[in-house]
């Protein structure tokens, strides 16, 4: 879907840029050619170099070698001040706003001249903005109030209300439902068609085919090509992407759902901000079976896990894991039932980062045997699961001994699966397991969660990865405040429908049937 | 409780509470205004007690050596300012902890000046303590013959109706201004200010240096106002009093003008059963449950305004470029 792009010549120029981190070239002699009026897709796999190209293009990094063009000028960048002087604006993959502030006030911030704040003539302004592009957000709304595809539209306002001729987008639709998607998408179109240049980051097909007019891949640090959308396919990007053909969808022969293994019946579950509580919710989990739990994130996957895992208790309603109730079970009692948890924050629930791997390794099992014996740890048996635990899941680590700081987040992730399925757990409970992680750690990942249900366990899997969920669920489940808003399987849904339901827009029983647009089903990425 | 009540009940006393709860309330009024100036921009300054100390004591060298009250005052300005100086050197370019670093100028300010008073009076024993003149109170023409109000409101020091002019001002300052909105977002969200191109690093310092002024200010009023004398206890609290009254206030300028009053008021009542010798319900002669309740009613406020806190989100959190 490239419509005719009113391209003008380049507007802006990089020029074999080059950018080393300690230990990582992170861009190697980068050459692209940005052309005025286009909407242009920077794409590869995490750990390319795509945010560090935008945050170069943005004046948040200095290239080491290789220089910038503005219209034929070249560009010489400090700080993003001088990005927005030269007319460049940036959304960054997390929000920069002021929550408890109000729209107006976060879109004036830096870009107001008087000393003396003009609120009426800044609103004026702001809903000539808002009008020109069709959007309807109360100036006055405290922005952290705001549903997330908002939130976006008021980051990109920020933006327009300088005056920017080029906008970079660091990976705008991780957050979004796809109806989401589609209004941001509304939103790009309209900015191209008023001659705004638009460099979006991504490593989303999909989304490269329906907006680019262009796109330049890039793959360890270096451009592979830049191509025009139209003369691609999907398949011929993602090759470039991972530099071999690619399966977009791990194999999975659906698993044989046995005994009812996890009941959850009505929990409500408070949360201190007020956002993202349960009410009420109530899902099943069976032996051997994935249910997948869809969903935008905040809208109680943190408290469900939270009360799974026992470190939140429900205020009302049962939980029962094979008949028996864990409410106000500690977190240790229920993990020594056979639950195991993979968190949605890794870095923060998961790991101890200044903790040595093979501690990490071991934690929560740390204080019984053979880990541990009279209070005190042994070594051998420690070392001897980690050596174990770094061959079997083919974790990139120097030693055992190393910080886990410096690991990536693959590498994070398959610490933590280690640790937690080495139990053999009956129940597993998954957030966002492969969010942030390249195309093969989580390929590597969803491997893992189907081999365990195909051993019996059961599987609870939060995601908001929908190609994920319909890839790997016998069963899904769509939350919505707090609540499952509907439950289906992957062959009887479609991402439309599921996309809807994440809006809490519930379908008509039968419409949902007749309108079952195929093609991009369990099918998908 | 029969012989508090009359004595409470007397028009001359309560008059006399009051003037005195508005005098109290100056020093805890001008930390308190300046210390939400600096928290607005996201450092916590700890060490108001220590320059509040440094205040008073510059102030009082000042007007021993030049025999001149403005000069003590704008001495104990000068010193506010380069100590916060130091504060704000240590957290916003330094970025050490901003608790620790506050605690750590606490001591030095309150150390230094006890040092420096103690080797330039050395000869005198501790029980002779040098005073100085102090400001008269101003009283406004036609306003001060008032009844009641006249008494409470307008017959106070220079220092009082400046620090009740400060409330209005700062909220304007915070509220009005290109530079307010910008320091209060620099407190919520730096990063976000920086990717906007705001310059983060002397909106801070001024923000901060600012807040030292104030406490200089405050302090100076405890030595060239209220009593015409320094010694190291001179503070006696007030600073950790101006900073539970910013919380208190939950960071509104107008709040803090209530707080520092009220907390004013305990004081001045406290004093008036003292000085009349009369024993509390309960307590007896322990007068100190008085010093307790400013902590106990900050306390029980934190506690209500939870979910309506309007305390910076980046408070005490120091920002490193890049690192997300």
């Amino acid at each position: 879907m490239t419509e005719g792009s009113s391209a003008g010549g380049v507007i802006l120029k990089i020029d074999r840029v080059s950018k080393r981190f300690p230990g990582v070239l992170a861009n190697d002699a980068v050459s692209v050619d940005i052309e005025q009026g286009e909407i242009h897709c920077l794409l590869g796999e995490n750990g390319a170099g795509k945010t560090t190209l935008a945050d170069i293009l943005y004046g948040v990094h200095h290239p080491d070698d290789g220089a910038l063009y503005l219209k034929g000028e070249p560009l010489r960048m400090s700080s993003p001040k001088d990005a927005i002087g030269a007319g460049i604006g940036m959304v960054h993959q997390h929000f920069e706003f002021v929550p408890p502030m109000s729209v107006l006030e976060n879109v004036i911030i830096g870009a107001h001249s008087k000393q003396w704040l003009d609120m009426g003539q800044a609103r004026r302004r702001l809903q000539e903005l808002f009008d020109t592009y069709d959007v309807r957000v109360d100036p006055d709304a405290e922005v952290g109030r705001l549903s997330v595809g908002e939130q976006q539209w008021i980051e990109i306002f920020k933006t327009l209300y300088f005056g920017l001729e080029i906008l970079i987008l660091d990976e705008p639709t991780a957050v979004l439902t796809p109806q989401g998607v589609e209004q941001l998408f509304g939103i790009l179109r309209r900015m191209r068609e008023n001659g705004l240049t638009v460099i979006l980051i991504t490593h989303k097909l999909n989304e490269v085919m329906e907006i680019s007019d262009r796109v330049t891949v890039l793959r360890r640090g270096k451009v592979v090509d830049t191509v025009d959308t139209a003369d691609v396919t999907r398949q011929d990007l993602a090759r470039m992407m991972v530099g071999r053909d690619v399966v977009f969808t791990v194999e999975n022969e659906g698993g044989t759902p046995g005994g009812l293994l996890l009941e959850v019946d009505e929990i409500h579950v408070e949360s201190e901000s007020g956002r993202g509580s349960l009410e009420g919710l109530s899902l099943t989990v069976r032996e051997g079976e994935i249910v997948g739990v869809a969903g935008v994130s905040g809208n109680g996957q943190n408290a469900l896990f939270d009360a799974l895992v026992g470190v939140r208790e429900p205020s009302s309603g049962e939980i029962r894991l094979g008949g028996g109730s864990i409410v106000g079970l500690s977190a240790r009692k229920i993990a020594s039932l056979g639950v195991a948890s993979v968190p949605g924050d890794r870095i923060r629930q998961g790991l101890v980062m200044d903790f040595r791997v093979k501690e990490n390794l071991i934690l929560g099992r740390h204080r019984s045997k053979p880990y541990a014996s009279w209070g005190l740890l042994r070594r051998r048996p420690v070392d001897g699961f980690a050596k174990q635990s770094i061959d079997e899941f083919e974790i990139m680590t120097p030693s055992a001994a190393h910080v886990t700081r410096t690991l990536s987040g693959g590498n994070l992730q398959k610490v933590i699966m280690a640790r937690e399925l080495s139990q053999a757990p009956k129940l597993l409970v998954v957030h966002q397991p492969t969010r942030g992680l390249d195309v093969g750690a989580a390929e590597y990942v969803r491997r893992r969660l189907i081999q365990e249900r195909d051993k019996g366990a059961g599987v609870l899997l939060m995601s908001e990865d929908l190609d994920e969920i319909f890839n790997l669920s016998d069963r899904i489940a769509v939350i919505y405040e707090g609540r499952i808003m509907a439950e289906t399987r992957p062959g009887d849904t479609d991402l439309e429908e599921i996309g809807l339901w994440m809006a809490g827009i519930s379908s008509e029983p039968d419409a949902a049937g007749a309108s079952a647009s195929s093609g991009n089903g369990a099918a998908g990425e | 409780m029969g012989e508090i009540l009359t004595h409470l009940l007397t028009p001359a006393v309560i008059i006399g509470i009051l003037a005195g709860a508005v005098r109290i309330a100056t020093p805890l009024l001008l930390a308190a205004l300046g210390e939400m100036v600096s928290e607005n921009s996201g450092i916590l300054n700890l060490s108001i007690e220590g320059t509040m100390t440094l205040g008073a004591f510059a102030g009082f060298m000042a007007m021993s050596w030049y025999e001149n009250l403005w000069m003590g005052l704008l001495m104990a300005v000068v010193s506010g300012m380069l100590f916060s100086l130091i504060m704000a050197l240590m957290t916003v370019t330094v970025k050490v902890n901003q608790v620790v670093a506050g605690l750590a100028l606490n001591i030095l300010g309150i150390g230094f000046a006890f040092f420096w008073f103690r080797s330039s009076f050395q000869d005198r024993s501790s029980l002779d303590v040098p005073t100085v003149p102090t400001f008269d109170t101003a009283d406004i023409p036609g306003l001060s013959r008032i009844p009641v109000v006249g008494e409470v409101l307008f017959s106070q020091h220079w220092l009082t109706y400046f620090a009740f002019l400060m409330v209005p001002m700062v909220w304007i300052l915070l509220n009005k201004t290109r530079y307010g909105l910008e320091l209060r977002s620099i407190g919520h969200n730096p990063e976000a200010c920086d990717m906007r191109g705001i310059n983060i690093v002397p909106r801070q310092y001024a923000a901060v240096v600012f807040g030292g002024a104030m406490a200089g200010l405050g302090g100076v009023f405890l030595s060239l106002a209220s009593t015409g004398m320094f010694f190291p206890d001179i503070a006696a609290g007030r600073g950790w009093i101006a900073l539970a009254i910013v919380i208190f206030g939950n960071w509104r300028a107008s709040w803090i003008l209530w707080g520092s009053l009220f907390f004013g008021l305990i004081d001045a009542l406290q004093l008036s059963l003292q000085a009349k010798g009369l024993s509390l319900p309960f307590f007896g002669d322990d007068y100190q449950v008085f010093l307790a309740l400013p902590f106990v009613f900050t306390i029980v406020a934190l506690v209500l305004n939870r979910s309506r806190s309007r305390s910076p989100l980046s408070l005490a959190i120091p920002y490193h470029r890049g690192e997300r």
